[in-house]
Parts: structure tokens; C-alpha cells; sequence
């Protein structure tokens, strides 16, 4: 299996807390991997340190073949990968259109035919383009994961890091947006790394997942294993009671 | 419920709208049930008017918005014809009210302790020993293990479980009949949410409270509540006993349980609602 990423041995530390803790994981070429853990157990932060965001301290990044440094990143990388955000309201500019927000990327990158791929993002993610002149207080929750889903899909990126992109949503809305991301991956041969408290959509979305706790990866297995109750961690099995609701008594 | 004693709650075509520049909106459409002591729980996406219905129960509903309804009484006295004192007196004391999110409901500027004894004091003639000692019991009744520390802490110095554990002790501080629960345990972790669940219903059952639970999540109310009412666009659109959430007729609570991707389930892609303009009339 080639490796689209590969992390040995991260560590991140705020003010001395380590966030992360030496942790290791290998996502395969058009994989779909998933992180499962609670709010602290460090799920985000990978995410956040392999995209950039937060740097690591200690270890190496390998993202499709080459290597990358604790903070810096080219546009080379943010070619190959981008990144779906957690919470719709939270992660679009306010004061931009629509149009105006898919089209910063295109200009950074200095991609051609600028129209038609925008007029193509919106159709793909099923927008159309009389959404293309709003503002995105003027869309729904739903409607914003699309553009911002949109947003990642314009660079025609390779891998795709998703922190929780249905949380926020209905459950109604989650299963659209979780068929979108499904058809994009198809489509485009995509490598995904999504995060997720919810066990339900890892094993619906993903073919292998990672659980987290405390900053160190638990277990890595494969998503039919849990199923099976093929797992071998207690706090595994914590995660998956939980997953399935309330039992008096 | 027999038919000599009124219910807890009796609510009959209540009705919430809020003025906009653009026309009315009607966030609740003509909402009709009766509460006795048990657990109810009203499930609904956002927007379907769920904690508008919570919050005109409790009389929180914003001052420009417009409420109406045939009958809004708990036990025998009419909510909407008290005086505001009247009603004040009754929240908190009889009716009281858990919020979705600890970090945001709790006042941030005052101790866990002082806003519990805050509670108690509004409401009862109570010495401030008693009041503390009260306190101090109900903080160990939700579970927390060393009550005394967390007196004195401020909201920002727990955890989300921690602080959601106390709002729940400063709401059943006065032991109160009804509790509205809107979305309780949706800002917690999935591990600390069943323990969160299970010390409501073990307070609930105790007390003998009734319940409304309010949430999103269709599994987890039919698996807290004994009846469970689906709202859909300010309406219910069916009412049904838990147990029977897999013989549900309306399109809308089938999709609401379908659309779950679950474990073990190989669906793709997942079913998605197709939602009929006329569930909304």
C-alpha cells in the first residue's frame, strides 16, 4: 500500500500540555481513514497539524511522497490537500459571496477558466448557480458545509481532511452531505481522513479508523471490525456502548 | 391520568409567531398535548419549533413574540392569563428548565455554589446555612464527588459534563414538577452523555417529576422517553409510545430514522429525506 500520508512519531505541545503524544498512522492512497475520540483526545489537532495550522514539534510528515516541515507549507500541499471544517457558520467569511469565497483559492493558485469552474463547483455539489451571488448568512447550515465542501473541491485536490463535517447538522441534512462527500470521492478518486465523534458515520464513511484518546492512538483497525466487536481496547468498547444510546438500568 | 384530576400540563393549540420585517413566522402552528408525570419526549429538526414550544411553556419566548393558545394550564391555573410575578414565582419553584449548553447558560461571574443558593433563596425563607447545606446535597445527588470544591468554582473551571451535572442541581434544587430538558446532553461528549442521562432519570424517577426532553436525536429520546411527539414546520406531525418507534407512519419520523447511518448497516448511498410540501401545511 502506498502511504498519501504517513506520520511518525507527532508531537504537538501547547504551553507544555502535549495535545498530541508520539503518534503514528499511515493513510493509503484513495483510502477513506477515520479518527474517532472525544473533545481532547487530540483528533483535531492531527488534523490541524498536518494541514498546517497548528506545528508540530517532533516527527515527520510525508504527504504524497514528500516531506514536511512543522509549520510551513507551499501551495504545492494545499494543491494536493484541503480541508472541510467543523462548523458551517464558523468557517465561511461573512462578508464575501459566495462567489467571491470560491474564487480566492482559484486566484492564489492561479488556476484558468475561473467561470466555468465555478459554475461547475456549484453544480456539483448540487447548488446550482442562484446561490452563487449570496452571502452566506443567506444559506442554511446545510447549504454552507456545501460551499465550503465546494470550496475544497475547486483546487482538485487528492486528499481531503474532514474535522467533523456533519456535527453541526441535522441528521436529515448530515445523510445529504454525507452521500455528497461519498460521490466527490468516487468521482475524483479521493483520499479521505475525516474525524468524528460519531461511530455511526466512521464505519458508514470509512474503511479503516483510528480511536483517540489523550492525545495517543488507542487501536487502528479495520471499520468491519467493529461490527464484529473485533477490538481489543476497553475504551473501544466505551465509545461503542455509548454509540448506541440510552439503556435503563 | 384520570378525568378528575387535571393533568400536569395541559397545552391545546398553542400557537408561537414572531413579527419580521418580511411577515409573520409562525414558529409553532396550533401545538396540542397533555403532561402527566412521565417523559415526553418532542423531537424535531431545527426550525421545526420544538424549543419555542419549551420556552412558551416556561414563559421564555422573546417579549416581541405573539403566543396563543386555547389552553396553556399547569395543573389547574392558566399560564397565560397569570401575572408576570405570578409566573416568575412559579419558574425555577415548580417549572424548571435545563439548557443545551453549560458554558453558555451559567452565569460566568458567579460561583456554582452561589447561583444554586441563588436558586433557593428566590424562592424559599431559608437561612443561608441551610441554603449552602442544601446545596451542597443536591451537588452530591447529581454525583459530583467532592461537592465542597466544586461550590466554589466557577463555571469556566469544569468541564462540560461537570457543568451540566450542576445546572441540573440548581434546577431540581427546589423540586420542581415539570422539567423541561432542551437538548441536555448535545454539547457533551457521547461517553459523558449516557452518564448525564442516567442521572436525570434516576432524579426524575425518584422525584416523580414530569419530563419534557427535548432533541434531535429521534434513538436517543425514544430510548429516554415513554411517549415521544415529532414536530415537523411548528407541527406534530405523530405521536407515538417509544416502544413502538419502528411501527411510525409518517413519512417524515420513517426518514428521521432511516437516514442514521448506523453499525453494521452497509447503505450507500443513505436514504435521504424527500420532504413532501404538504407535511408542512
Amino acid at each position: 500500500m502506498t502511504s498519501a500520508i504517513s506520520i511518525r512519531d507527532m508531537l504537538v505541545t501547547y504551553d507544555g500540555f502535549p495535545a498530541l503524544d508520539h503518534v503514528s498512522l499511515d493513510v493509503g492512497v484513495g483510502e477513506s481513514f477515520g479518527i474517532v475520540g472525544e473533545s481532547g483526545s487530540g483528533k483535531s489537532t492531527l488534523l490541524r497539524a498536518v494541514s498546517g495550522l497548528t506545528s508540530f514539534s517532533q516527527g515527520t510528515l510525508t504527504v504524497n511522497g514528500r516531506s514536511y516541515p512543522g509549520r510551513r507549507r507551499d501551495k504545492e500541499f494545499y494543491q494536493t490537500v484541503q480541508m472541510v471544517f467543523q462548523d458551517p457558520y464558523g468557517s465561511l467569511h461573512p462578508r464575501q459571496t459566495v462567489d467571491r469565497l470560491l474564487l480566492e483559492p482559484l486566484v492564489i493558485h492561479g488556476f484558468d477558466n475561473i467561470e466555468g469552474r465555478i459554475t461547475r463547483a456549484l453544480d456539483e455539489v448540487g447548488l446550482g448557480s442562484g446561490f452563487r451571488f449570496r452571502y452566506s448568512h443567506q444559506l442554511s447550515g446545510g447549504q454552507r458545509q456545501r460551499i465550503a465542501i465546494a470550496r475544497a473541491l475547486i483546487l482538485e485536490p487528492k486528499i481531503l481532511l474532514l474535522d467533523e463535517p456533519t456535527s453541526a447538522l441535522d441528521a436529515s441534512i448530515q445523510a445529504e452531505i454525507l452521500n455528497l462527500l461519498e460521490q466527490a470521492r468516487r468521482d475524483r478518486n479521493l483520499t479521505f481522513v475525516m474525524v468524528s465523534h460519531d461511530l455511526g458515520v466512521i464505519s458508514h464513511m470509512c474503511e479503516r479508523l483510528a480511536v483517540m484518546k489523550t492525545g495517543k492512538v488507542v487501536e487502528t483497525m479495520p471499520a468491519e471490525a467493529l461490527e464484529k466487536r473485533e477490538f481489543s481496547a476497553d475504551y473501544t468498547r466505551q465509545l461503542l456502548v455509548a454509540s448506541e444510546g440510552f439503556r435503563r438500568g | 391520568m384520570t378525568a378528575s384530576t387535571s393533568p400536569l400540563l395541559t397545552v391545546e393549540d398553542l400557537r408561537v409567531t414572531f413579527p419580521t420585517r418580511t411577515g409573520e413566522v409562525n414558529a409553532v402552528r396550533g401545538v396540542s398535548f397533555a403532561l402527566g408525570k412521565e417523559r415526553l419526549g418532542i423531537v424535531g429538526e431545527s426550525g421545526s419549533g420544538k424549543s419555542q414550544t419549551g420556552r412558551a411553556i416556561m414563559g421564555l419566548t422573546p417579549g416581541h413574540a405573539k403566543i396563543t393558545a386555547r389552553k396553556l394550564a399547569f395543573g389547574d391555573r392558566d399560564l397565560l392569563a397569570m401575572p408576570k410575578a405570578e409566573r416568575r414565582a412559579l419558574r425555577g419553584k415548580r417549572v424548571a428548565m435545563i439548557l443545551q449548553d453549560p458554558k453558555y447558560s451559567l452565569n460566568p461571574v458567579s460561583t456554582i455554589g452561589r447561583q444554586i443558593v441563588e436558586t433557593l433563596k428566590t424562592h424559599e425563607k431559608i437561612s443561608s446555612a441551610e441554603a449552602k447545606s442544601r446545596a451542597l446535597a443536591m451537588l452530591e445527588a447529581v454525583q459530583i464527588r467532592d461537592p465542597e470544591r466544586v461550590f466554589d468554582l466557577y463555571p469556566h473551571e469544569v468541564s462540560g459534563g461537570m457543568g451540566q451535572r450542576a445546572m441540573i442541581a440548581m434546577m431540581l434544587v427546589c423540586g420542581p414538577e415539570l422539567l423541561i430538558a432542551d437538548e441536555p446532553t448535545s454539547a457533551l461528549d457521547v461517553t459523558v452523555q449516557l452518564e448525564v442521562l442516567s442521572i436525570l432519570d434516576k432524579l426524575v424517577a425518584e422525584r416523580g417529576m414530569g419530563l419534557i426532553f427535548i432533541s434531535h436525536d429521534l434513538r436517543l429520546v425514544s430510548s429516554f422517553c415513554d411517549r415521544v411527539i415529532v414536530m415537523y414546520a411548528g407541527k406534530i406531525v405523530e405521536e407515538l409510545p417509544s416502544a413502538n418507534l419502528a411501527a411510525a407512519q409518517h413519512p417524515y419520523t420513517r426518514g428521521l430514522l432511516n437516514c442514521l447511518p448506523t453499525i453494521g448497516t452497509d447503505r450507500h448511498p443513505l436514504p435521504v429525506l424527500d420532504r413532501k410540501r404538504e407535511w408542512a401545511l
